[in-house]
């Protein structure tokens, strides 16, 4: 049955810094979707609107389609997909090719900004245990990766693509807290970082590392962490 | 009506194995999808004491089952994951709904079995005090939203066959009780959730599910004596909450 829902019915309640909302803004960037996007003040509280699209998580990235929520990124990627059939898709159309791209999307779901937040947010053993995993975590993406362009293999820049890209600023602030260098513990990684970083869709979606190293500092000082 | 395309009659000749253990409700999700599908494949068995270097080498990862193996392809991991391939790859009865919101339903509320609920219903079980009354109120709410998913006079989240998202919390039908039964905590009652109630003994009761459900009192018997160990892995998701809460997306 063919959707009588147009593009303009699109509209994303984000937060600026959440790498979560980026990999839907760099789908719908991929895919040319107009969309109206709405800036949720997350250290103000939550707005209504969110509270309803979202009851059960109340939590950003919600894409509303004709005024229906979608919730979780990597859901709302694949919805995109499969809801915009005639645009670029992220997940390639083989049957195994998807089910590798799922498999390493969710490897990337459950390890990075889990690990990444106790680097920079704990002190002593835990952050030494966080620091060995992140560089586990690295080295894991960086044998994924190989020697191909994008996750994406053959199909080009993909669905694993947009959900590591957005963790590409949050690497200087790993590094400062964990006192490492992506450079040298994952070189492909590192210069996949700078690839991805250059291509349209990425570059326009995310923050600078600065910006996210200064929002770190904010969520500390917020919540009385040294 | 489909015919089968050259592509698929390949994908189906290909010999599949799964690499699975005893017991496993998440070994159960990728047997019932094959079965479903009418795949035939051969099955595995791991002692998970004792891993293997097959499943080392295949899920080097995660070192976890299931692991689906098809013809020479490397091992495709993670159960779900594990679903929908099999429902891309091979033809026969689709477990996921065609519309695309549907769609994105049923895999927001997998992940929130696999999630909020599973960890919720983990706390319940094995914690005590005012810590467990906390857990078993939130358990009790995250079947009532489970439930809710429930279609209108349909026997299963799939409408008239077994779908996706029945395959996703098949833990509830089978797992749960046997649990509760080893902590002595009721979570899901006939009274508490009729539908939900209703639905786990038509899940348990069908045909094709019974044919990979493991066996209740052989269950019962494996799980029982780990009762200590449930406690203490109770104990470390207590801990690790504090370390895990979402900052910028839960604040």
């Amino acid at each position: 049955m063919a959707s009588e829902k147009s593009s303009s019915d699109l509209t994303l309640l984000d937060f600026w810094v959440s790498p979560f909302g980026q990999r839907v803004r760099i789908a719908l960037a991929e895919k040319n979707l107009p969309y109206e996007y709405v800036e949720e003040d997350l250290l103000a509280g939550k707005s209504e609107r969110l509270l309803q699209s979202n009851p059960v998580h109340k939590k950003i990235p919600v894409l509303l389609h004709g005024g229906k929520p979608v919730n979780e990124s990597l859901i709302i990627v694949q919805y995109l997909d499969e809801a915009f059939p005639d645009t670029p898709s992220l997940l390639p159309s083989d049957p195994y090719a998807r089910a590798q791209a799922r498999f390493w999307a969710d490897y990337v779901d459950k390890k990075v900004y889990d690990c990444g937040t106790r680097l920079w947010k704990l002190k002593g053993e835990p952050q030494a245990q966080a620091r060995a995993e992140m560089l586990e975590i690295l080295k894991t993406l960086e044998t994924e990766l190989g020697d191909k362009e994008f996750f994406g293999g053959e199909h080009g820049f993909g669905f694993v693509d947009a959900a590591f890209a957005p963790f590409t600023p949050w690497f200087m602030s790993y590094e400062k807290y964990g006192e490492f260098k992506v450079a040298e513990v994952a070189p492909k990684i590192a210069a996949w970082a700078e690839r991805v970083g250059k291509r349209e869709s990425v570059a326009k979606s995310l923050y600078s590392p600065d910006k996210v190293y200064d929002h770190i500092g904010v969520l500390k000082k917020k919540y009385g962490i040294e | 009506m489909r015919h089968q395309s050259k592509q698929a009659l390949v994908m189906m000749s290909e010999p599949v194995k799964l690499i699975g253990c005893f017991g496993s409700p998440v070994v159960h999700r990728a047997e019932l999808a094959l079965r479903l599908k009418g795949v035939p494949y051969e099955l595995i068995t791991e002692d998970l004491n004792n891993k293997s270097e097959m499943l080392l080498k295949h899920n080097p990862v995660h070192q976890k089952v299931p692991v689906l193996l098809h013809g020479d392809r490397p091992a495709i991991c993670e159960s779900l994951v594990i679903v929908e391939y099999v429902d891309e790859a091979f033809d026969g009865p689709p477990l996921m709904p065609a519309d695309p919101l549907a769609r994105a339903a049923v895999r927001f509320w997998a992940s929130f079995m696999d999630k909020e609920c599973r960890e919720s219903m983990w706390m319940a079980l094995w914690t005590d005090g005012e810590e467990q009354a906390g857990a078993i109120s939130a358990a009790k709410a995250n079947l009532t939203l489970i439930e809710g998913q429930l279609p209108e006079g349909k026997r299963f989240f799939g409408g008239d066959t077994i779908g996706f998202l029945d395959i996703a919390v098949s833990w509830i039908a089978h797992w749960m009780e046997i649990f509760e039964e080893i902590a002595g905590v009721r979570l899901l009652t006939e009274e508490g959730h009729p539908t939900l109630y209703r639905w786990a003994r038509e899940y348990t009761a069908n045909q094709t599910v019974r044919l990979c459900l493991p066996d209740r009192d052989r269950l019962l018997a494996a799980l029982a004596p780990s009762r200590e160990i449930f406690v203490s892995i109770a104990k470390t998701m207590s801990t690790q909450k504090q370390y895990s809460v979402c900052w910028i997306c839960n604040i």
